[in-house]
């Protein structure tokens, strides 16, 4: 491979990691949004986001991309760059499945923490601001760990759509060269070297986040019994 | 916004073709993903390094590798070797193998889920290896796994519109080249979109079932 090609490559690493960070953090506000929807008092809201969750998983994320780039033009005149189609697409849906893993963490949260709220008359937002999330947010780390690294599999899907990802510019290269082993094996390496990395800078985050709230990452302190009567100080 | 019905009718005939190429994928591909993911699960017990050492690394890659690249590697790659299948028969291959390293996860955990006492029973019975296996362990493991086998194969559902880009024509394969015919994008998209959501749905609903009828 002459280094032409690996500039190509290197510039289709690029456009992945921006459409990862920008869908991710995407989905990451659109699953807060609906997760927390989701144990809202009023019926109606609940619904609204119950339905968003059913029909962003239900389909695929791929006919999500075509979705966004060929009906969403034409229906509503609106002409995306294909960067923030790609984000659009894949931000919805992926804070779909997103939204599942906050609405779980959030109902396995001790109720007596929401009672002890109500007891000291927080208003719903205090309690989910000061009571609910910061103990249900380390806890979301894990499974939001495996969803980023879904994320950064499906932000190969929008090479379909042409555009010069990672993916996309191994297909270049192949037809640049006439030979598919090498490239492609090294294209899947790049991959498993960014989700490698990933799970990496998660499990930090997720030892930080966990010390925050005064538990220690791993179960062994679960051993260590709170003192009975200690109450909410 | 601009819906022309006659447009949907047109492709309808166009998309039972795609769902019959795409429930054909999902089968095939379950059941390969059903039978390599117990097969990576047995060997990960093997007590040898040499086999569980290369056996996870191999797994691991597949699982955080795109299933899109993956798909492009045996699509040109086999054929530079000398092996030719068609483009569905790899396609079938390739979803099935991806997936059987999730599948290979949830069979750890029946497998691992079967009380100790089960195991020692066995010994006691003095059964030999292979019996233990068949007749004790995996009966229990596998009934455990049903549910979260379905919902691989849920997901598997959701990406098998992948096998468009190696030319197969399942149901987003048959809406695109219907679409680029007719220059109409909105409906045949729009038909498809619904019936993943439909079909994803109702098996949802049937695994729920499922479900219940297994723990009792």
């Amino acid at each position: 491979m002459t280094s032409g090609l690996w500039e190509l490559v290197l510039e289709g690493v690029w456009v992945t990691i921006q459409l990862l960070v920008l869908s991710a953090l995407l989905a990451t506000a659109v699953s807060f949004v609906v997760g927390v929807a989701r144990t809202h008092r009023l019926k109606f809201v609940r619904f609204l986001a119950g339905l968003y969750t059913e029909v962003f998983r239900g389909t695929s994320a791929l006919v999500m991309i075509f979705w966004v780039f060929f009906v969403l033009p034409p229906a509503f005149g609106w002409q995306l760059v294909p960067l923030w189609a790609g984000t659009l697409a894949l931000g919805l849906t992926y804070g779909a499945y997103g939204s599942e893993i906050v609405r779980g963490a959030l109902a396995a949260v001790d109720p007596a923490q929401r009672e002890g709220g109500i007891a000291l008359s927080f208003t719903p937002w205090q309690r989910m601001k000061l009571i609910l999330l910061p103990q249900a947010v380390p806890e979301m780390i894990p499974p939001f760990s495996n969803l980023l690294i879904e994320l950064l599999k499906g932000t190969a899907l929008v090479s379909i759509m042409g555009m010069g990802d990672l993916a996309f510019s191994g297909n270049l290269v192949r037809l640049a060269l006439q030979e598919s082993a090498e490239i492609y094996t090294y294209i899947l390496l790049i991959y498993f070297v960014i989700a490698f990395a990933l799970t990496r800078l998660m499990r930090g985050l997720e030892k930080k986040l966990k010390a925050g709230v005064g538990k220690a990452p791993k179960e062994k302190t679960a051993a260590v019994r709170v003192p009975e009567g200690s109450g909410v100080s | 916004m601009k819906w022309d019905w006659s447009a949907v009718s047109d492709f309808m005939p166009y998309f039972w073709d795609g769902l019959l190429v795409t429930l054909q994928i999902l089968a095939l591909g379950s059941l390969i993903s059903f039978v390599l993911g117990l097969a990576w699960a047995l060997l990960m017990r093997v007590p040898s390094r040499w086999v569980t050492w290369p056996v996870g690394a191999i797994t691991e890659f597949v699982r955080n590798t795109p299933l899109l690249v993956q798909l492009f590697f045996l699509f040109y790659v086999l054929p530079e070797w000398g092996v030719t299948f068609s483009a569905l028969t790899t396609g079938v291959f390739a979803i099935g193998l991806h997936y059987s390293t999730y599948t290979m996860q949830v069979y750890r955990a029946g497998i691992e889920a079967v009380p100790v006492g089960q195991w020692e029973a066995a010994t006691a019975l003095n059964l030999p290896l292979r019996r233990t296996w068949t007749a004790v362990i995996l009966p229990q493991a596998v009934r455990r796994v049903v549910p979260a086998l379905g919902n691989y194969v849920i997901s598997m559902l959701k990406d098998t519109p992948l096998l468009m880009a190696i030319t197969v024509l399942e149901m987003l394969g048959e809406a695109r080249l219907f679409a680029q015919q007719n220059f109409q994008f909105t409906e045949p998209l729009t038909v498809i979109g619904v019936a993943f959501i439909v079909i994803s749905y109702l098996a949802s609903l049937a695994l729920r079932a499922l479900e219940r009828r297994l723990v009792h």
